[in-house]
């Protein structure tokens, strides 16, 4: 494994910027690892060598002709989640349904990636629509956990955690709607960011549920991870849930925390996020990373959020609902799959109905289903509106919390990676990944995963998930950031480069 | 059933939905242009297109438009309202859910006061008005009907996609009775003249920019629940609303009169035979699955932006006639023929042009409204702008023509000969002001006449007619006939 590969986004960044090595060289090392290691670990769904080269050779001949950096990251590789609109480059949300669509737009995320310089190698792997906690639901087969290929890279962002941990981009994007970037960050021992709702443009970020989507930033390192937060974020009037306020100052606090000091600062603990269903090493690597924030100066204070029991539930309402309106467009008319377009005894109605059940997959028609069932007259108020008052209790289960603490930790996720296959047939067993992920994409708040170790019992990856208010997004930078260098003193060096080589 | 009949034994209740098309430059959500006829799928873009990822962004303008049709028709305006969605598959919904406003309408609880032609106000309740996007247009080619049961394929056209809509909505309308048709005609016109003078939407029926929607019911005398009811669509022009509604009372008159049931149902609008038809059968009615739309935020206007809005209402057409009636002194039932024959604004448009309302008035109903019957057209369709009949008016008030020579203009500018000073020009149209030459007709007159002339000079003034008479015939009506007529006694020492 050269070098270029394993280092951090700020230090290839660095390194462009001061003309030690190509943007070019940089994006040809990885496209060789992709090619090296990708049939066995299957991050990206799309390569695009010709457009990520174009991107590289246009930030060198930059830098050569005396121009300043475009960016922090000017040069840096990303793998972008297939989620995101890209211009002239396929767009399938891992589905069937939009097999060789190409957007004639790009989201903002993929616009101000590019206005940055950072150079997109790819599209990653996905569950379909982001439905899933394991890139499992994906039309185009499941991504490989690098750490084991025989286990989940968590979902629905499989494919951009899978793409940092086997060490094929050190930057990715992902997208979480109840915990599609920290999960995956968890069990692939990466770091994962959802930043507070409206403060990253859903302006291309194809829906699946609109109140719920934040996009964010993937990385190795929490200083990585807020350096791409600051070149996504921002306010886009093309979005209306934007917040148009000045981006929560993460990569200075992310600098701040690399000090290692956190006295001053109060931690809650989540009461309810512990217990039955938890695994005995993802417990205790959450005990001893809690111990180390101690050791750090931090104050440790026990919360209870007791709303957050019915997350969940209220969740596996809000989200179909609104999915089921939002992919009601998947309708043959216009772009994507058609299924009897060309047999003039369908009707128009006939046409949708079979491309439908032609291109969709299993879990997406569940969810469909599910939606508009809870969304119909009659059952409203039972269902979304029930959910949508859990969702304004565990609101003010947090705004309680926030008045006694800076930040809550808990576990990103009960278990570690889980067998490919082990969970298919138990929906209710995948939903439980996002019981500790969910209530942040209810109250729209901030929250990240960064690794906190290994769990002794099967040694793969455990997260530590941090929560923020909203707009308050660099206070969890500050502890993400001072809690990676206490583990990585104490643990002997970065948890990352633990990760076994990828056999193929 | 014969409509007599009907309305002695049911009592008519309506429910009025008007689709009206904004005139805002740009789409409801999206910065596409509106323009009307432009070639199929030219002004579209991801978002109107519905494209995975694209989101919405509301047009200000439009709300700003809602709000003033809200206030103008004497609603409440919601100081917060949110956009829902109501989810639907059709292929000329790009989203497969439009974006509209369900249990949040931007205003509610108005009325609109109608006259009706005898001069009879009618109160009608406005329950609310909403701002939606407007649905693509499809085109079903083959086919007997041009619907799209039987079409061989369809053609789709989002340009339209987008255009933002307000949907006015009656509460319903009981108390019409035999009037009921009248009223629905009475209150649409009066709300496209509305909306013309907020200067909000073209009001084209013919184009679709204002879409009419009839339910109408009836419940036979004395009863209180409403009967079952039907909702017309296709009623593109104001005539129409007046047909669809009768031909509805009608249909329904005799079904029930047979002991039959009403079927909650869209009915179709034929111009050509004036009937409806069944369309779809609302039985199981559609359940739109409407939720807050989690795309926008909500509305809130301020309650200052709402006040500086209201500020901005031009005068209403009521309260512009209302000025009318007092400023050219008119009773009420000379309004009112004003108001039928649709004069009042060319009137108005005379008198702005310099001329005085009464005699603005009188070319308008009288010379030119002759004018318009004999050629069976309008009054507004004449070939003679309010500038020109002014500036006629002014060419007899400054002497230049008699009343006589100034139809002759008229008529000249009807033709298409040009303006009035043209028309003056060509048709060699000058009063004979010149004192010799008159003098010379009187004479030649009186000597023509001499039995006449012993009898003006023995004091016998109103004899002098016969002589200016006689005098006019001989100029072809270009003089002066007071003129004449003080010649013709001085002449006789008078
Ligand atoms: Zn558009």
């Amino acid at each position: 494994m050269n070098d270029l590969i394993r280092s951090t986004a700020a230090e290839l960044a660095a390194q462009i910027h001061a003309g030690e090595v190509s943007a070019v060289e940089v994006t040809q090392a990885h496209l060789d690892r992709i090619a090296q290691v990708d049939t066995a670990v299957h991050a990206f769904l799309h390569v695009d060598t010709e457009g990520a080269l174009a991107a590289a050779r246009k930030v060198d001949a930059d830098r050569v002709a005396g121009q300043q950096p475009a960016s922090a990251l000017a040069g840096v590789p990303l793998a972008l989640k297939d989620v995101l609109t890209t211009e002239g480059v396929p767009t399938t949300c891992g589905s069937k349904m939009l097999e060789g669509w190409i957007p004639p737009y790009d989201a903002t995320v993929t616009r101000r990636l590019r206005e940055a310089g950072v150079v997109i190698l790819g599209k990653t792997n996905m569950d379909e629509f982001a439905m899933g906690s394991s890139t499992e639901n994906s039309a185009y087969g499941p991504t490989h956990n690098p750490w084991d290929l025989d286990r989940i890279p968590g979902g629905s962002g499989g494919g951009s955690s899978a793409a940092l941990a086997a060490f094929e981009s050190p930057l990715s994007i992902g997208t979480d709607t109840g915990g599609s970037i920290r999960q995956p960050g968890s069990v692939t021992g990466t770091v994962g960011v959802k930043p507070t709702y409206g403060t990253v443009s859903r302006y291309g970020l194809v829906a699946f549920s609109s109140s719920l989507d934040q996009a964010g930033p993937c990385a190795r390192t929490v200083l990585d991870a807020a350096l791409l937060h600051e070149v996504i974020g921002g306010h886009d009037p093309l979005d209306s849930t934007s917040i148009d306020r000045p981006l929560p100052p993460v990569v200075a606090a992310a600098r701040q925390g690399a000090d290692g000091d956190l006295s001053g600062v109060r931690i809650g603990v989540v009461r309810e996020f512990a217990g039955e269903g938890y695994q005995a090493g993802v417990l205790a690597s959450f005990t001893a990373a809690v111990d180390q924030l101690r050791a750090l100066g931090a104050e440790i204070v026990e919360v209870s959020c007791p709303s957050f029991t019915y997350a969940l539930s209220a969740y596996y309402l809000i989200a179909p609902s609104e999915a089921s309106s939002n992919l009601a467009r998947f309708d043959a008319m216009r772009y994507g799959l058609r299924v009897g377009g060309d047999d003039p005894s369908l009707s128009a109605e006939d046409v949708m109905s079979l491309t439908r059940e032609a291109g969709f997959g299993a879990e997406v028609k569940r969810r469909i289903m599910i939606g508009t069932y809870a969304l119909s007259s009659g059952y409203y108020d039972a269902y979304y509106g029930s959910a949508q008052k859990v969702r304004t209790l565990i609101t003010r289960d947090f705004d309680a919390a926030f008045e006694q603490v800076d930040v809550l930790v808990s576990p990103t996720t009960p278990t570690t990676a889980f067998k490919i296959g082990e969970r298919v047939d138990d929906p209710m067993a995948m939903y439980l990944s996002d019981l500790c992920t969910i209530p942040s994409n209810l109250a729209g708040n901030a929250s990240l995963s960064v690794p906190s170790g290994l769990a002794e019992e099967d040694g793969l990856p455990v997260g530590l998930q941090i929560m923020a208010p909203a707009m308050e997004d660099h206070r969890m930078y500050r502890v993400a950031a001072a809690y990676e260098v206490a583990r990585d003193a104490a643990q002997g060096g970065p948890l990352i480069h633990r990760v076994p080589e990828v056999s193929v | 059933m014969d409509y007599a009949e009907v309305v002695e034994r049911f009592d008519p209740v309506l429910g009025l939905e008007v689709h009206v098309e904004l005139s805002t430059n740009t789409k409801m959500f999206c910065g596409c242009p509106t323009t009307f006829g432009a070639e199929p799928n030219t002004q579209v873009c991801p978002t109107c297109l519905g494209l995975p990822g694209a989101l919405p962004a509301v047009n200000g303008k439009a709300v700003e438009s809602a709000i003033r049709i809200g206030l103008a028709l004497n609603c409440e305006i919601a100081a917060w309202c949110r956009f829902a969605r109501k989810n639907y598959f059709y292929p000329d919904q790009p989203k497969n859910f439009q974006t509209s406003q369900y249990d949040e309408p931007i205003a509610f609880n108005g009325y609109l006061d109608v006259v009706l032609e005898d001069g009879e106000v009618f109160r009608v309740d406005i329950e609310r008005a909403h701002m939606e996007e407007d649905t693509g247009k499809s085109l079903h080619v083959g086919g007997a009907t041009g619907r799209i049961h039987g079409a061989d394929y369809s053609l789709l056209d989002y340009n339209r996609a987008g255009v933002p809509l307000i949907e006015i909505v009656t509460k319903p309308l009981e108390g019409a009775g035999e009037r009921a048709p009248e009223v629905a005609k009475a209150y649409v016109s009066a709300l496209r003249d509305l909306l013309r003078a907020l200067d909000v939407s073209d009001v084209r029926m013919d184009q679709g920019s204002l879409r009419c929607d009839a339910n109408v019911s009836l419940k036979p005398k004395g009863q209180a629940e409403f009967g079952t009811r039907t909702e017309t669509k296709n009623v593109n022009s104001l005539r129409s609303v007046e047909r669809a509604v009768r031909f509805e009372m009608c249909r329904q008159g005799a079904v029930l009169a047979e002991g039959g049931r009403i079927v909650q149902e869209t009915r179709h609008f034929d111009e050509s035979s004036g009937s409806t038809s069944a369309g779809r059968t609302k039985e199981t009615a559609e359940d739109y699955r409407y939720f807050p739309e989690p795309d926008l935020a909500p509305v809130a206007p301020s309650t200052e932006w709402v006040e500086e809005l209201r500020a901005t209402l031009p005068e209403l057409p009521w309260e512009r006639l209302k000025r009318i009636q007092g400023d050219w002194q008119l009773t009420d039932a000379e309004l009112r023929d004003l108001v039928n024959a649709g004069a009042v604004d060319l009137i108005a448009a005379t008198v702005d042009a310099g001329s005085s309302p009464a005699e603005a008035r009188r070319w308008w109903v009288a010379y030119l409204t002759q004018q318009a019957n004999t050629r069976g057209i309008e009054l507004v369709e004449l070939s003679i702008t309010p500038v020109q009949v002014a500036r006629v008016i002014e060419l007899v008030n400054g002497g230049s023509l008699t009343n006589t020579m100034a139809k002759d203009v008229v008529d000249g500018v009807l033709a298409g000969e040009g303006s009035p000073d043209e028309v003056v020009e060509g048709r060699g149209l000058k009063v004979v002001s010149d004192d010799s030459a008159l003098e010379a007709a009187v004479d030649e007159a009186l000597a023509a006449q001499p039995d006449v002339a012993e009898k003006i000079r023995s004091g016998k003034v109103q004899a002098a007619g016969a002589i200016v008479g006689a005098v006019m015939k001989a100029t072809k009506g270009q003089a002066d006939a007071k003129k004449v007529r003080d010649l013709v006694i001085a002449r006789c020492g008078g």
